[in-house]
């Protein structure tokens, strides 16, 4: 009973969601529910679940990043040139790839945190400045696939394992960044990180380097990018347009899994299901003989659908004053730092009130 | 840190200058004149379909909404354009009351959604962009319909070196302001906008400034289609992803000094946002950039634009009763929330 509550409660409903749609799934195609096939879709599904994850941490600090998708093809393509057929230059060139995005995440987080401007222009702009950039140094062509020890990553995996059959390295990197993920939220970090979002200022008089902890959201969402991209590159390939269109892909998962734009409240494994439902819907749509050109139009009646459920019922909740969730109502993320003027807190946080 | 009493328009209209400065050098060291009538024709077209767009998102931002569908608003749009205007130049204001109709209901539609079902503008309308996305691929699979010549004289005439088009937006632009700054449904935008539930214990109804304002969003961006279909004689599935108007009208909306969080800015200052797009692509175009280097300068001109006035006092309260005392008062910025 209690998990049937749960699953119609607006966090569970992304699980309910999954768990109705990989039912139809193995319904529709049931090799899926051999271990061995449900790993490889997995593997797919791999690549969107890590850019979801570092999504979630920026989200959850009331940030946008929409260079993930820029950066993907960027790394991608860093790969294809730099690797070549050279086996010995992986390491060295992964090492650099990580350094890469990590140093693009800092940037990020230095501009919207330092120079206070809004963090959706500021990955926009280094959105257009990362793909360009990388079109400009390649000359919008690619050049190939990288060596085959980099492309094992994405591609191969522990092969004769009993019972499960073939374990992808894929879906290994993806348990590793989950847990680290989960592990980091249940630190100080994650604590601080969602207080943040709540309420800025609140957590700046609770002490929280606030720059610090919203810049290092930004370094892993594009780490997070950077190990995706790595992945791509193995079952992809080298080709500009990989990565494409992965923000927003990420930023609808974690919206669908109940993380709320503008920050402070969500779950992190709620976001990685919340990527898991997107790409086995894709795939249900591909069995259900919906037409390829369809597909946009139910995702988009999806999400939208959701995200309204998700709202409806929790407000509903609210009203019967049932306080076992988030008191917080549903549009409340939107009001609290705009509005602060009272003038103590102004002249009080002068360096987060735009100065003074 | 000293305030600087300066109007966020006025900063806008500051950096475009400096922008059209530093480009007339450029343009003048390759031995070309930024000045001359022909570039002065390129600059106003080049603004006139962004400048719509970015008019429309205005509406809504002040909000404290967003409009990501507009991209595929702008295609239908050109599309039911050119496919009711059939090349028969009777059918013309048919046609242009058609698109408009239909554009209108998708943002009434998008308006409900956001109000109603409480969902955040950027996935409401992520979401209808998706919506209309799987219906452009799967009813449209190319160029369709076409545009009799009198409506082509639209897009492709012009008064002295200003287009038509350009004026069109300009005296759209014009229309926008009286209407957000002498009516009541645009005061209550700003009202919304600035702080939701304010507006809403001060006794407004909230939910219709916001759906008047997507309404308002997605015929602008019908516009803007209707204004493509006009230059391209045909209409086109394709034509919004190729101009990426939502994430660009959003940029311009920001450039212009309006507030992602809604409540402030005005319609000139995203004209003058738009207007600073326009002379730095003429610009990249004089000097023969790379367009992959092209977009590396867009994004490096979007977040430097940004950050002059980011770290300033935005938010000079706005007028009271028509009085004089608008008292600058310090705001906090969280970014986008």
């Amino acid at each position: 009973m209690n998990v049937m509550k749960m699953l119609v409660s607006p966090r569970g409903a992304v699980f309910l969601l999954l768990v109705v749609l990989l039912v139809a799934m193995i319904s529709l195609n049931p090799r899926y529910g051999e271990p061995d096939q449900f790993l490889r879709f997995v593997q797919r599904v791999a690549p969107v679940a890590l850019v979801a994850l570092g999504q979630y941490f920026v989200i959850v600090a009331g940030e946008f990043d929409l260079s993930q998708g820029s950066l993907i093809t960027a790394q991608v393509i860093i790969a294809g040139n730099l690797v070549g057929q050279d086996d010995t230059k992986t390491i060295p060139v992964l090492v650099g790839m990580l350094a890469f995005g990590a140093a693009v995440g800092f940037i990020n987080g230095v501009l919207t945190t330092a120079l206070r401007i809004p963090s959706f222009i500021v990955t926009l702009g280094m959105m257009l400045a990362l793909r360009g950039g990388v079109m400009w140094w390649t000359g919008g062509a690619a050049t190939g696939n990288p060596a085959d020890s980099f492309r094992a990553i994405g591609r191969s995996g522990i092969t004769d394992v009993p019972v499960l059959g073939f374990i992808p390295y894929s879906v290994l990197v993806l348990i590793g960044c989950v847990a680290i993920g989960i592990w980091l939220m249940k630190r100080p970090y994650g604590k601080t990180l969602i207080a943040l979002g709540n309420n800025a200022r609140a957590a700046q008089y609770a002490g929280a380097r606030n720059w610090w902890v919203t810049t290092r959201a930004f370094i892993i969402s594009s780490t997070a990018a950077t190990i995706s991209g790595v992945l791509l590159v193995g079952f992809a390939g080298v080709h500009p347009s990989v990565g494409v269109g992965y923000e927003f892909t990420a930023i609808t998962a974690v919206v669908l899994g109940g993380v709320v734009l503008g920050g402070g409240r969500g779950w992190i494994v709620a976001a990685l299901a919340g990527a898991f439902v997107l790409e086995t819907l894709f795939v249900v749509l591909n069995f259900a003989n919906v037409p390829s050109t369809m597909r946009d139009t139910v995702q988009g009646v999806i999400i939208i659908t959701a995200v309204a459920y998700a709202g409806v019922a929790f407000r509903s909740r609210r009203k019967r004053g049932d306080q076992t969730t988030s008191p917080e109502s549903g549009e409340g993320p939107d009001t609290p730092v705009a509005s602060s003027e009272a003038p103590a807190l102004a002249s009080e946080g002068a360096s987060h009130t735009g100065g003074q | 840190m000293k305030r600087v009493k300066l109007d966020a328009t006025l900063i806008v209209l500051i950096i475009l200058i400096a922008v059209i400065v530093v480009s007339a050098i450029l343009v003048a060291s390759v031995g070309r004149n930024f000045f001359s009538p022909g570039n002065i024709t390129d600059i106003l077209t080049g603004m006139s379909v962004l400048g719509l767009v970015a008019i429309g998102q205005t509406l809504v931002i002040l909000g404290a909404s967003l409009d990501l569908s507009v991209t595929q608003v702008v295609s239908i749009a050109s599309l039911i354009g050119a496919l009711t205007m059939a090349g028969s130049e009777g059918n013309i204001v048919l046609a242009v009351v058609i698109t408009l109709a239909a554009c209108a209901a998708i943002g009434f539609v998008n308006g409900v959604i956001v109000t109603v079902l409480k969902v955040n503008g950027f996935i409401a309308t992520l979401g209808m962009g998706l919506i209309l996305q799987g219906v452009l691929n799967t009813y449209f699979q190319g160029s369709a319909g076409s545009v009799p010549w009198a409506f082509q004289l639209i897009g492709a005439t012009g008064v002295g070196p200003v287009p038509v088009s350009t004026i069109i937006m300009l005296a759209l632009a014009a229309i926008m302001w009286f209407l957000l700054n002498r009516t009541r449904t645009g005061a209550h935008l700003y009202a919304v906008g600035g702080d939701h539930e304010v507006a809403r214990l001060s006794g407004l109804r909230t939910k219709a400034p916001l759906i008047a304002a997507h309404v308002g969003c997605s015929v602008f961006a019908g516009l803007a289609g209707l204004l493509l279909a006009s230059r391209l004689g045909v209409g086109s599935p394709t034509v919004g992803e190729q101009g990426g108007y939502a994430l660009l009208s959003i940029a311009a909306v920001v450039l212009g000094g309006t507030l992602l969080l809604g409540g402030r800015g005005s319609v000139w200052g995203t004209v003058a946002g738009v207007a600073i797009f326009a002379v730095v692509n003429s610009t990249m175009s004089v000097m023969q950039i790379s367009p992959f280097l092209q977009d590396v300068v867009r994004g490096v001109v979007i977040i430097a634009a940004v950050a002059v006035y980011a770290r300033r006092v935005i938010g000079s309260r706005r007028a009271r009763f028509g009085g004089k005392s608008s008292q600058p008062v310090s705001v906090v910025e969280a970014g986008m929330r």
